[in-house]
């Protein structure tokens, strides 16, 4: 397949709207984008998943989940977000919200393949048959990848259980175990600072574990290549054209939130996207904050996820930067300097919230700010109650969907670069 | 008075009755989680709705501390702060500070202690307590008791009931809102038959809306505390609620309820399923165990709630103790459990089926029939025949039973 060549839309004051549809590499999923925006690399696509009965035993009816990218997949625990329940996690907003990540390794101390087969596969497993799951070996709390300790043979993962030399095979036996609806590759990560040598080590391995994955992978479920090369612009690209020849329904972009810097950061990432195929989506891990998303979408990916919201979480920040995408607020607000809060997000830990009876967005229809307060949010926080940090993963993950469904308007309506310098 | 309590249906001692507070219309026996800080650990307002909770527990020293009881009232009360609709309950303090705070002190003025906050020493009296609770504003309020526990003996007990008979007047007076929050007295006397007797006599007096049986759930042998209840029960009026505070296993609360009792509040579901274990008809099932790890059946196969409609046990043993999820699906599963017990205590009671559930519900519980002896005896004096599922102890039954 040869590199995808740089698309030319001049367009005057107007988005080109093309539909393009992917190769159909596996049943399961159809990708096709629906706008671009004035410099041809940021794009908004349509995602579709699809799946059939699972063990041919009446499981649950077909599904279908059709979402919009750029898409923020929902950081999970052993498959379920960290602290929204299940019934939770249907009140936020549909499908945006439908697309979960894990990785394999968060059940090494979890049930076992044979076991997850036994139930039915991941959806069964943790009880959300109509929603799509993402298997990334890579997980940027709980499996996170441990390079100097890889080798020829696999990727070594530091989880809460131990350090884990991950071999294609096995990883495969858990991939087919687990039934995802797209999965990547198995991939050598890592961090900037690795020798040139090591860097390059890192791709040839990564095309070679992408060539066993493919040779075991289960056709009725769609793959994604990975593609590394951290901070060499040859190696990148090298690495993503070797990827692009094989037969993959689209791409995971590793290597990144290793310790490379957000300055540098578009160079590489256009050397990878510049190299690969337009039509198929593109997926990064590590890209979480707002700037990085922005810069990760206008270098024309697709899917990410994002650590952001259970770091907030954890500190008891909640997100409130307008999403109107209007002038940037020039808040120099005493009060949110005080509390370590700024014009993105406020610490509900702070006393100055202890009475307040607003809500932490004024308007915003997720279930915390419907039912909540600042104030009795405060308070759980300072008597360590778990429900602050339910209250605040609902409000913070409903608050982000909606920066993404912003960013999808703004690539439609031609106005992406505007937005980007507004936030 | 701020309550109606309508008997719906009987079966011997046992009843069950609608209870309307004026917060929520309830149905007895119910079951009352606690909620210590504002929060019952885990779940929202909304889930708690879903399980068909219907009175929270709120404890008065937790929230004194924090967020204190004023800014509670200037934020409207608790309801309001917290965002529960339905009835809530808050203790008197009391009994927290006496087993929380190793330099409590009792004397006739209250309750000395020292601030956990800056080492003061404070004062909790009756009047103190009750001012407190018309903050918070909970649909029930405890009057302030001389608790001492059960395995106390001496004169200790004699002087904690009769000052827990002057404090009540005091609670009666301080009270600023009689007819939005219901003052409930607390029976004491230890394990005294003629303290308890005294105390019930004193407190039915009062003409309070509602009554407690306090000073149990602390130790004591099980053969001591349903004699205590039933002895309560028996003398406390029949047109009020009667509540035993701190129960507790879902066997004392069917045992009591045959006695005659209406209401129960204690954290061991939230608490236990905070390590691992839940409830279920034949005990509890300890998940954290290895032999969990592979089990792909749910928690209770009859359970119809969330966590037993979507979730296996070997999921679960890889959550439970480790995430929070863990402890959320698990505390939500158990409180329904608890929920569904009330319901089916209440709903067996009026249709006239109240000893085939006991059977059912010992019968699962102890399938070989080894059913404790404390239960048989209780059991017999609330006049439930459960020979179908016990296996008779002969001689020892007639022995122990009590003039009810």
């Amino acid at each position: 397949m040869p590199p995808a060549e740089r698309r030319e839309d001049s367009i005057d004051g107007a988005v080109a709207q093309t539909q393009v549809h992917s190769e159909q590499e596996s049943t399961n999923m159809k990708f096709a984008i629906k706008a671009w925006c004035k410099s041809g690399r940021a794009r908004v696509g349509l995602l579709q998943l699809k799946s059939s009965s699972s063990l041919g035993q009446g499981g649950p009816p077909a599904k279908e989940i059709e979402i919009e990218t750029p898409a923020l997949l929902l950081t999970t625990r052993k498959g379920l977000p960290a602290f929204i329940s299940p019934d939770h996690l249907s009140f936020l907003p549909s499908p945006d919200s439908r697309l979960l990540q894990f990785s394999p390794m968060h059940f090494m101390e979890g049930p076992n393949s044979k076991t997850i087969s036994n139930i039915g596969g991941v959806h069964r497993l943790l009880g959300l048959q109509g929603y799509g799951f993402v298997a990334v070996p890579r997980d940027s709390i709980l499996s996170l990848p441990e390079s100097y300790s890889s080798n020829k043979n696999g990727a070594s993962f530091e989880t809460p259980c131990g350090r884990f030399l991950v071999k294609p095979l096995e990883y495969m036996k858990m991939i087919t175990s687990m039934k995802p609806d797209l999965w990547v590759s198995l991939a050598d990560e890592v961090p900037a600072s690795v020798t040139a040598k090591r860097n390059k080590t890192s791709v040839d391995r990564t095309i070679t574990w992408l060539d066993d994955c493919i040779s075991l992978n289960p056709r009725e479920r769609a793959l994604f290549g990975s593609v590394v090369g951290g901070c060499s612009v040859e190696e990148r690209q090298r690495c993503a054209q070797e990827v692009a020849k094989r037969n993959v329904s689209g791409y995971y972009i590793g290597g990144f939130g290793l310790g490379d810097s957000i300055d540098e950061r578009s160079t590489f990432l256009h050397a990878v996207t510049d190299s690969l195929p337009k039509e198929k989506p593109r997926q990064v891990c590590g890209l979480g904050l707002p700037e990085e998303v922005l810069q990760g979408i206008a270098a024309g990916i697709d899917l990410f996820d994002s650590t952001y919201i259970y770091h907030l979480t954890l500190e008891g920040f909640a997100l409130i930067f307008p999403l109107n995408g209007k002038c940037k607020q020039h808040v120099s607000d005493p009060q949110l300097c005080a509390t370590a809060g700024d014009y993105t997000k406020i610490n509900l830990k702070a006393t100055v919230y202890r009475k307040d009876a607003s809500r932490i967005v004024e308007g915003c229809k997720c279930y915390t700010c419907q039912n909540h307060t600042k104030a009795y949010i405060n308070h759980l926080l300072n008597v360590h109650e778990m429900l602050a940090q339910i209250l605040l993963e609902i409000h913070n993950t409903h608050h982000y969907l909606s920066f993404f469904r912003l960013i999808r308007e703004a690539i439609t309506e031609g106005k992406f670069e505007e937005f980007r310098q507004n936030h | 008075m701020a309550l109606r309590f309508e008997v719906l249906g009987r079966f011997n001692r046992a009843r069950a009755a609608r209870l309307t507070l004026p917060h929520f219309l309830c149905e007895t026996p119910l079951f009352m989680p606690v909620g210590t800080q504002g929060t019952i650990k885990g779940l929202t307002t909304h889930q708690l709705e879903d399980i068909g909770c219907q009175i929270i527990l709120g404890n008065t020293y937790h929230l004194a501390l924090r967020p204190t009881s004023e800014l509670i009232d200037e934020m409207g009360g608790l309801h309001k702060f917290m965002n529960w609709p339905r009835a809530l309950l808050t203790d008197s303090g009391g009994f927290q500070m006496v087993s929380l705070l190793h330099l409590a002190d009792i004397t006739e003025e209250g309750v000395t202690f020292q601030s956990p906050v800056d080492g003061k020493p404070m004062l909790l009296t009756p009047e103190e307590s009750i001012q407190i609770q018309n903050r918070i504003g909970a649909d029930i309020i405890m009057a302030l008791d001389d608790v001492v526990k059960t395995t106390i003996t001496g004169p200790r007990i004699e002087e904690a009931m009769y000052r827990t008979l002057r404090w009540i007047d005091r609670c009666i007076a301080a009270h600023k809102k009689p007819k939005e929050q219901n003052l409930f007295g607390i029976v004491q006397g230890g394990l005294d038959p003629v303290l308890r007797d005294i105390c019930v006599q004193g407190l039915v007096e009062r003409n309070l809306p509602g009554y407690a049986i306090g000073g149990l759930a602390g130790g004591e042998d099980k053969d001591s505390f349903w004699r205590v209840v039933a002895q309560c029960t028996a003398s406390l009026p029949e047109s009020k609620p009667r509540y035993v505070m701190g129960v507790g296993y879902p066997l004392d609360i069917v045992v009591c309820s045959a006695l005659g009792a209406d209401m129960y509040d204690c954290v061991y579901p939230t608490r236990t399923a905070r390590f691992g274990t839940a409830l279920v008809p034949e005990g509890v099932l300890k998940l954290k165990h290895q032999s969990m790890a592979d089990d792909t059946r749910p928690i209770d196969s009859t359970c119809e709630c969330m966590v037993c409609k979507n979730y296996t046990r070997a999921y679960l043993h890889c959550l439970v103790t480790k995430d929070a999820m863990g402890s959320q699906l698990l505390s939500y599963h158990n409180l329904y459990y608890m929920m569904q017990l009330s319901r089916n205590l209440h709903s067996s009671i009026i249709e006239g089926k109240f000893p085939e559930f006991v059977c059912d519900f010992l019968r699962k519980m102890f399938p070989e029939g080894d059913v404790p002896e404390w239960v048989c005896n209780a059991m017999e004096v609330a006049g439930i025949d459960i020979s179908s599922c016990s296996t008779p102890l002969n001689s020892k039954l007639n022995l122990h039973t009590s003039s009810g």
